[in-house]
């Protein structure tokens, strides 16, 4: 399952896309809206989605995961639209044999995500706004890196 | 290209999100170029309407697939302007 979702995502059951007999782990990573952000207090956020090509890019992660680890099965769904604090806006389920390449796909997943996932966060403050950009993310998988322009700084 | 195509136009439909779709204050546009464009020509152009593509560039995708400013576009192309992803950290 690759999905961006206009609802809440916490009820989705993605160990059941992902699980198969031949796995002894499951790791379901679930980001969540946090209240505090670089010293500010968030009242919401809103996420927005360049919904088809966000799916397609989705299955290529997880095509990636796949070359690279023996994974049996990766499902990822993210929220669109306004998230109070403490809701989900991304959930991630990998699932594979043994639990080292779990965890590792799960966390190369949702970095990878971050970088090349066409979906924009906004956090919503008590006195204003502001679109969050990858200024912290960009060097997260150096050798995964070739769709990342070398000048993609905020300047800010 | 032949002579005649050097001539011609295309039209491209634009996608807008995020901060360069508040700037635009439109998530879509529909915009002329001549035959033979290619994506840095057509940001060049955007860039005049909505600094923000220059001073916060991200990627470009034509037809869902991230490309590079070389790539040529071709008539009905989707061209989406992509502004620095989510990032932050949760």
């Amino acid at each position: 399952m690759f999905k961006i979702v206009d609802g809440p995502i916490e009820g989705i059951d993605l160990e059941h896309e992902v699980r198969t007999d031949a796995d002894g782990a499951v790791i379901v990573f679930r980001g969540v809206a946090r209240r505090y952000s670089r010293g500010r207090d968030v009242v919401h956020l809103e996420y927005e989605a360049y919904a088809e090509m966000a799916e397609k890019v989705m299955r290529q992660i997880a095509d990636e995961i796949k070359s690279r680890w023996p994974v049996s099965g990766v499902a990822i769904v993210h929220r669109t639209g306004v998230l109070e604090i403490g809701q989900a806006s991304v959930a991630i389920a990998v699932a594979a044999p043994h639990r080292g390449e779990a965890f590792e796909a799960a966390q190369y997943a949702i970095d990878r995500l971050k970088q090349i996932v066409p979906i924009w966060k906004k956090e919503v403050w008590s006195d204003g706004s502001q679109w969050i950009g990858w200024e912290h993310e960009a060097q997260v998988h150096p050798s995964t890196n070739v769709l990342l322009q070398t000048d993609v700084s905020q300047g800010r | 290209m032949s002579e005649t195509a050097s001539q011609a136009r295309i039209c491209v439909q634009v996608r807008l999100f995020a901060s360069y779709r508040e700037a635009a204050g439109t998530n879509r546009l529909e915009t002329p170029l001549p035959a033979g464009a290619r994506v840095r020509d057509l940001v060049e152009l955007l860039a005049a309407r909505l600094p923000a593509v220059k001073t916060a560039p991200g990627m470009v995708a034509v037809n869902h697939t991230y490309v590079n400013p070389d790539v040529e576009l071709h008539d009905g192309d989707e061209v989406a302007l992509i502004p620095p992803v989510s990032g932050g950290r949760f």
